[in-house]
């Protein structure tokens, strides 16, 4: 069966490797990828890597600082998060290194498209946070429902199609960043103290509320608010089986029978505007939308929620045709984004880097005390781009790092019954 | 008549550049949507294979809830309702305009200026005349802060936004110069002692809209018609955006379907989609032969 794609697949390293190899020869060329440039040797073609990932990963200030400390050119290639898989999949000749979410892992990883990154040339390997590689935080266990990254962080070898229960030198993702996401909400228009997933179908908020139309997700935000609610309890929210599946979107549909969502939203600004205006006053959302929301000076809360945080987390990963200079370039460049700079950058934004400890030594102690130990800001907190995002005296939504992640309750995930999922998905915004 | 004496290889030569770019573009891709839509698939890759089971899936329990209605059904019925509501609307208003540009103008040069008026929408882009309806009607909206400050209503008015007639409305605004431009475009060239001749005859005003301008400007109407029609039944993102997701179209399940990489199911929906607007546009002909008129 899969005998067509795996045949594909050679061609495509052949076809590569000619290229390549005609790059190597010739001392003015055209790659044969279809980006024509003139290039005088290799050597200086390593230097520029083709980033994939979504525009949300990809600042300016990384690569100007890159090219600068390293002298790699950092050329973005500006996607949405299903594009990435998308690529991948079909054209995983298009990019020298991605920046994807674990939960895709499980789709692309068959096709044996992508390489394990070997650990052992991963400088920082052993200090990443034991969030990845063992799902623990000061030696308390995680959530793990759903696809949890520390159940897909290893492959059983460089080039292997299958995941490795136990830890490999090889690795499907270096990570850079991740986070906890959860409900946000307008204190100003509901008056009162929020604590649970469950007040995202309470009638009370009807007509006022929203639930992001992203199926994978928005389906867990919907277990999230289920079981909170006690209706049902989930062995798995990030692995439904058809019954839960049906269960869960029976009530989405009731809810929304009953003017429960005034929309549903499916990209950033979306979400943005939606609560802004004022729209909704409770709904699904991300981290940096929230910020977006506050910028323009209106009260709006990451709501932490007692049932604990739904979590995602990305990383690096490389093309399993990638050789010679371009490789170690690429290697380069993912040790250099462990190595600090980038990871303080990352906190500043509200994400939380791979590996903390160089994070830290690039962060001023009253910023790391206010991002990462959940204390009062002792002075007004700046983003990366300078402007003021707290105000002195200011905490931060959620409390300190071990009390953020330490909550999860599960992660972004692709279930095995997906096709059953969208199409069930399909039905709850037909209906 | 002249097609006769066109014989020999000629003509075929030179409709060949045409055929060749259709045959590339659109009988190609078209065969391979069908024939994918027959395919197997998993998580991460799709298979030749011969099966039904995308349309099987398609119509999933369709034939068994009735008189409840499927996904699929409830989904067309939908698309369709817009469709049809759009339809009219844009037929009456852009027959209206083209009317008033076509007859009631008299200056050549004032026609051409305020046919170039109706044109200054087009140059932002969709999605901006989409959007800029959002801040009119939501809930803290023009539309509403005003009606609350006239003292109409005490609480804003929700089925502004996000609802069928957002989507109805927008659609309208996008689309009703699409049946402007052929319906003026045939009313030019009805022949003027036409009317005159009905006038003369002894017909009413109505009498010579209905007896005589309107079957003249039939192929117009057509055109438009087929032009409206096709886009409404294929949209998701107007929907999507005005609806507030909430709204479903078959658009917006081949295009999550996609996203989704289970290309063969899109396929199957894109395949039936393709069948039932392709009926739509064949009944079209059917009354109006649009090659005759021309």
């Amino acid at each position: 069966m899969t005998d067509s794609t795996s045949r594909t697949g050679l061609d495509r390293r052949a076809f590569l490797k000619t290229g390549a190899a005609l790059a190597a020869g010739a001392a003015v060329t055209t790659k044969v990828t279809g980006f024509p440039f003139v290039s005088g040797a290799r050597a200086q073609e390593a230097k520029t890597l083709r980033y994939l990932g979504t525009a949300v990963n990809q600042s300016t200030e990384i690569a100007a600082k890159v090219k600068e400390d390293l002298g790699i050119t950092i050329e973005y290639v500006p996607v949405t998060t299903d594009e990435v898989t998308k690529r991948i999949i079909t054209q995983p000749n298009t990019f020298d290194i991605v920046d994807t979410e674990y939960f895709s892992l499980k789709k692309f990883v068959p096709t044996g498209n992508l390489m394990g990154m070997d650990a052992k040339r991963i400088k920082e390997f052993d200090n990443i946070t034991t969030v990845f590689t063992k799902g623990e935080i000061d030696g308390k266990a995680i959530g793990g429902q759903g696809t949890a990254p520390w159940k897909v962080l290893y492959l059983a070898g460089n080039k292997s199609k299958e995941f490795s229960a136990t830890p490999t030198e090889w690795i499907s993702l270096i990570p850079t960043t991740y986070n906890a996401d959860t409900l946000g909400i307008r204190p100003d228009l509901i008056g009162r103290p929020i604590d649970s997933w469950a007040e995202l179908l309470n009638p009370e908020f009807k007509g006022r509320a929203s639930i992001l139309n992203i199926p994978s997700i928005g389906i867990m935000d919907a277990a999230m608010a289920i079981e909170a609610s006690g209706k049902y309890k989930y062995p798995d929210k990030g692995n439904m089986t058809r019954d839960e599946i049906d269960l869960t979107i029976d009530a989405l549909i009731e809810a929304k029978d009953a003017g429960q969502f005034r929309a549903l939203w499916s990209d950033f600004n979306e979400s943005v505007n939606l609560m802004a205006s004022g729209e909704t006053v409770i709904q699904s959302m991300w981290s940096p939308a929230v910020t977006a929301v506050r910028a323009k000076g209106i009260d709006c809360r990451f709501q932490p929620l007692k049932e604990g945080y739904r979590a995602w987390a990305s990383g690096f990963a490389l093309p399993a045709t990638l050789e010679g200079p371009k490789l170690d370039a690429a290697y380069d460049f993912v040790n250099w984004f462990l190595s600090g700079w980038a990871g303080a950058f990352l906190n500043r934004q509200g994400y939380y880097a791979a590996v903390l400890p160089t994070a830290q030594a690039n962060m001023q102690p009253y910023e790391w005390a206010y991002w990462m130990e959940g204390k009062p800001a002792t002075q007004d907190i700046l983003s990366p781009q300078g402007q003021v995002i707290a105000k002195t005296g200011d905490v931060r939504d959620g409390g300190s790092f071990a009390e953020r992640m330490g909550a999860v309750a599960c992660w972004n995930a692709v279930m095995d019954e997906d096709a059953y999922m969208v199409r069930k998905w399909n039905e709850f915004v037909a209906a | 008549m002249a097609a006769t004496n066109r014989t020999g290889i000629v003509p075929y030569l030179q409709a060949a550049p045409l055929a060749l770019v259709f045959l590339l573009f659109l009988v190609v891709p078209l065969a391979f949507i069908v024939v994918v839509s027959f395919w197997t698939y998993d998580n991460y890759q799709i298979q030749p294979a011969f099966t039904v089971q995308n349309y099987a899936d398609v119509f999933d329990r369709c034939i068994a809830r009735l008189p409840t209605l499927c996904t699929t059904f409830r989904t067309y019925v939908s698309t369709l309702g817009f469709a049809l509501r759009v339809w009219v609307l844009t037929l009456l208003i852009g027959f209206a305009i083209a009317y008033f540009l076509a007859f009631e103008v008299r200056s050549k040069a004032i026609q051409s200026v305020l046919f170039l008026i109706c044109t200054i929408p087009f140059w932002t882009s969709n999605v901006i005349r989409m959007i800029s309806w959002i801040p009119l009607l939501g809930r803290e909206g023009l539309v509403n802060r005003t009606l609350m400050g006239l003292g109409v209503v005490d609480q804003p008015v929700e089925w502004l936004l996000y609802s069928g007639f957002s989507v109805t409305l927008t659609f309208v605004h996008l689309f009703t110069f699409f049946m402007v431009v052929p319906i003026y475009n045939s009313m030019l060239r009805i022949d003027r002692s036409l009317i005159e001749a009905a006038r003369d005859a002894g017909a009413s005003g109505w009498q010579i809209l209905w007896n005589v301008v309107v079957p003249l400007s039939k192929t117009g109407i057509a055109i438009g018609s087929i032009f409206v029609l096709t886009i409404v039944m294929g949209d998701f993102v107007t929907v999507g955006l005005m609806g507030g997701q909430q709204i479903a179209s078959v658009g917006k399940t081949i295009q999550t379907e996609i996203s989704y990489l289970q290309f063969p199911i899109a396929a199957a929906n894109a395949v039936v989609l393709l069948a039932t607007v392709l009926l739509i546009v064949f009944a079209l002909l059917r009354v109006v032969d649009i090659r005759k008129e021309l």
